[in-house]
């Protein structure tokens, strides 16, 4: 494997596969809107995830392990290690969340074209946001992820989606705004120092010598507007609401990979901090809105009371980990940040996807109405529990040996108190999601009943492909014991700055 | 243009565009927030005109002509339709809409504090400018503390508008403020990403605007400015 993913990559094929990453998702969206048959609404997503993935890869395979990054648009697209790795995440994650979310009823109903058209959009802002090396054009394509997810989050239609669609769209185009205004002072600050850019890869190797007040001012605010995307508390008000009301493979898509994607910004801002400046300021950001993330989620998750909100809460946690890590830094806690990015958005998406069926099943949302799923409806309850386990980083999760690296780390690089903290609200977040998946799918089989109009979905739930859940699960489990991965992740890691 | 008569249009324009920041502020609940915002938009656009002559780019020139469609006339009429009801006059959905009901008080707060709450709020955005301003070079620096100003006045409208338009108009404001700081700080960003930027801007406003709407038929509401976002509390922990 490590021969294969070490294979080299010419420079054309790396722009084409650039483009194609890009360019894929989008015409997916076109032809879904201009055709309008029902076998392209109903797999145009997964065609384009599948895209994604696949240029993810090769791009990951030809950039890693000393490839040189491949650069296209002028210098606006610039795909490295890092960005490579992301774009995997997306791939894999979104196949996951669109495979598993395929729906005939929905690409049979009216609105079914426009879903599957705004979810490709989606994929291709993403993709933009990953790729795009300036960071404007970056700005620019995770504003558009919150313009393409807008009428995705009130698809369910009612008081409810649009409550939350309206509330979503004001708070992350206000954060996201905010980490523009930062980008403005940052590239005042270069533009004192005599070379105006948003190159991110120029400002990392050219080392302009910015005035660190302005410098700082811009990077913090950039942080914090794209940590406001990311889910990072106190920033989240939007993420419970938005994640909860859309339709659950949107929802398994929005936090398993659009907060990696956001977060994949803030990490590249970290770096920038850390080059231009002496990096404590976007660190202490990190640290402290990752602890409170997790204390968020933490105190939120025991009370939940609505399933959807509770896989919401955990992705607050588990991006409150990942922030904990990137604030530790060096090379243990970046690789399990990164791998942790990757496990945490295939378990969720696959969680996400059965919380959708458990819905269609159940007809409800609410955790104390849902009893014994794995005896009633065992190809719900049983996938849906071994997401959720694998989400409490119970082993064999790949969570388990990430988040024991980052306590090591962490331990090792002297933040013994946050470690202390982490591990307490871990155990929290365990405890309370653990009790009630456990009520949602153990114990006796409740009384069958229900008027007859839901069955219809129910049966679509019932009989929905469980390939790629299982396949989801199964990578997350034994992702961490590719050792042949190691050489890529330290090659990502060495983009951050952490020395192999 | 010398550069000191490129300072006095800058200083002027920046004014404007304070002041009206200052009477979206202070309108009422009936008034139209409609020729604020676009002469707001018109001063940044005549903001950009100076800058581009003053510095010699031709093609602020054209940024200028852009900020000036966009937010002078597009986004100013934007933020006043209603699209549910003007956009597609379905008679079966004329016939069961509700009737606009005007409540006989209208019921709106005391502007004084959201007054002085700006005044406090261009205190702190002089304050706040001034380590930015001091890298800034050329006619353009000492109206920086403006574009701060406008942020966190939109800021303040975003959080404390209670109509669904009230703070789309938040959001405009700080958008503007957004834009006035990146032409007076640094004779505006790359071309491409100005573009990217104003079509995402185009594009939050749209969708807003639309579930402004949605708000509005599934809370079933026909104020002026649209439902009262307190009854937006379907969703809590």
């Amino acid at each position: 494997m490590a021969a294969v993913l070490a294979s080299p990559l010419t420079a054309p094929l790396g722009v084409a596969l650039v483009w194609v990453a890009l360019l894929g998702p989008a015409l997916c969206a076109l032809a879904v809107l201009l055709l309008r048959r029902r076998a392209v609404v109903l797999v145009a997503d997964v065609v384009a995830s599948s895209v994604v993935l696949l240029c993810g890869v090769a791009l990951l395979a030809g950039v890693a392990d000393g490839g040189a990054a491949v650069v296209t648009a002028g210098g606006l697209l610039r795909v490295d290690p890092l960005a490579g790795y992301l774009l995997v995440v997306v791939g894999a994650v979104a196949l996951t969340a669109t495979w598993g979310g395929l729906s005939p009823a929905r690409a049979r109903s009216r609105r079914g074209g426009r879903y599957t058209a705004l979810v490709c959009l989606f994929l291709a802002a993403m993709v933009l946001a990953v790729v795009a090396d300036d960071l404007g054009v970056t700005w620019v394509a995770v504003e558009g992820t919150t313009i393409t997810t807008a009428f995705l989050v009130g698809f369910a239609g009612g008081r409810r989606a649009v409550e939350a669609a309206w509330k979503y769209v004001v708070l992350a185009s206000v954060g996201v705004g905010i980490a523009f205004l930062g980008l403005v002072l940052l590239y005042a600050a270069t533009r004192a120092a005599g070379d105006p850019t948003l190159s991110w890869v120029r400002l990392v190797t050219d080392r302009p010598a910015v005035d660190p007040t302005v410098a700082r001012m811009g990077l913090l605010l950039a942080a914090l507007g794209f940590a406001t995307k990311a889910g990072l508390a106190p920033m989240h008000a939007w993420l419970p609401d938005a994640h909860s009301q859309a339709p659950a493979p949107v929802s398994g898509l929005m936090s398993g990979v659009l907060l990696a994607v956001a977060f994949g910004a803030v990490l590249r801002i970290q770096r920038l901090d850390a080059v231009l400046l002496d990096g404590t300021a976007v660190r202490t950001l990190l640290l402290v809105g990752g602890l409170l993330s997790l204390l968020v989620a933490a105190v939120l998750v025991v009370t939940q009371r609505d399933v959807k909100r509770m896989l919401a809460y955990s992705s607050i946690e588990h991006m409150g980990l990942v922030a904990v890590a990137a604030a530790v830094g060096g090379r243990l806690a970046l690789a399990a940040m990164l791998v942790h990015l990757l496990v945490h958005g295939l378990a969720k998406a696959s969680t996400f996807v059965m919380a959708g069926r458990v819905l269609a099943v159940e007809r409800t949302t609410t955790i104390a109405d849902v009893h014994g799923l794995v005896r009633s409806a065992p190809r719900v309850g049983i996938p849906f529990l071994a997401g959720a386990v694998t989400l409490l980083g119970l082993p064999p999760s790949g969570l388990f040996l990430t988040e024991a690296a980052l306590v090591v780390a962490g331990l090792r690089a002297g933040y013994g108190w946050a470690m202390a903290i982490v591990l307490v609200l871990l155990l929290v977040v365990f405890v309370g999601m653990g009790r009630a998946v456990m009520a949602m799918t153990l114990g006796a089989r409740p009384e069958p009943a229900g008027p007859p109009e839901a069955v219809a979905a129910a049966t679509e739930a019932l009989t929905a492909p469980l390939v790629p859940v299982v396949l989801a699960l199964t990578a997350a489990c034994l992702l961490v014991m590719a050792t042949p991965l190691a050489g890529t992740l330290d090659s990502v890691v060495a983009v951050l700055g952490g020395a192999p | 243009m010398s550069s000191g008569d490129a300072s006095q249009a800058v200083a002027v324009l920046a004014g404007l565009e304070l002041l009206t920041a200052v009477l979206l502020a202070w309108r009422g609940p009936a008034s139209s927030p409609r020729g604020p915002l676009a002469v707001q938009g018109f001063a940044l656009a005549g903001l950009v005109a100076v800058i581009g002559v003053a510095e010699g780019e031709p093609v602020l020139w054209l940024v200028a002509l852009l900020v000036a469609v966009l937010k002078g006339v597009v986004l100013p009429t934007l933020v006043v339709r209603r699209p549910g009801r003007t956009a597609r006059p379905d008679p079966a959905r004329a016939a069961v809409a509700r009737p606009v009901v005007r409540p006989a008080v209208v019921r709106g707060r005391s502007r004084v504090p959201l007054l002085l709450g700006a005044a406090g709020l261009v205190v702190v955005a002089y304050l706040a400018a001034r380590p930015v301003a001091r890298v800034v070079t050329g006619a353009t620096g000492q109206a920086l503390p403006v574009g701060f100003a406008l942020v966190l006045v939109g800021f303040a409208l975003l959080a404390t508008g209670r109509r669904s338009q009230s703070q789309l108009v938040g959001f405009l404001v700080l958008d503007n403020g957004i834009a006035t700081t990146a032409f007076l700080a640094t004779g505006g960003v790359p071309l491409v990403v100005e573009l990217g930027v104003s079509l995402d801007v185009l594009l939050v406003v749209l969708v807003l605007q639309v579930l402004g709407s949605r708000i509005d038929t599934a809370f079933g509401a026909g104020a002026p400015g649209g439902t009262d976002l307190d009854q937006l509390r379907e969703l809590h922990d």
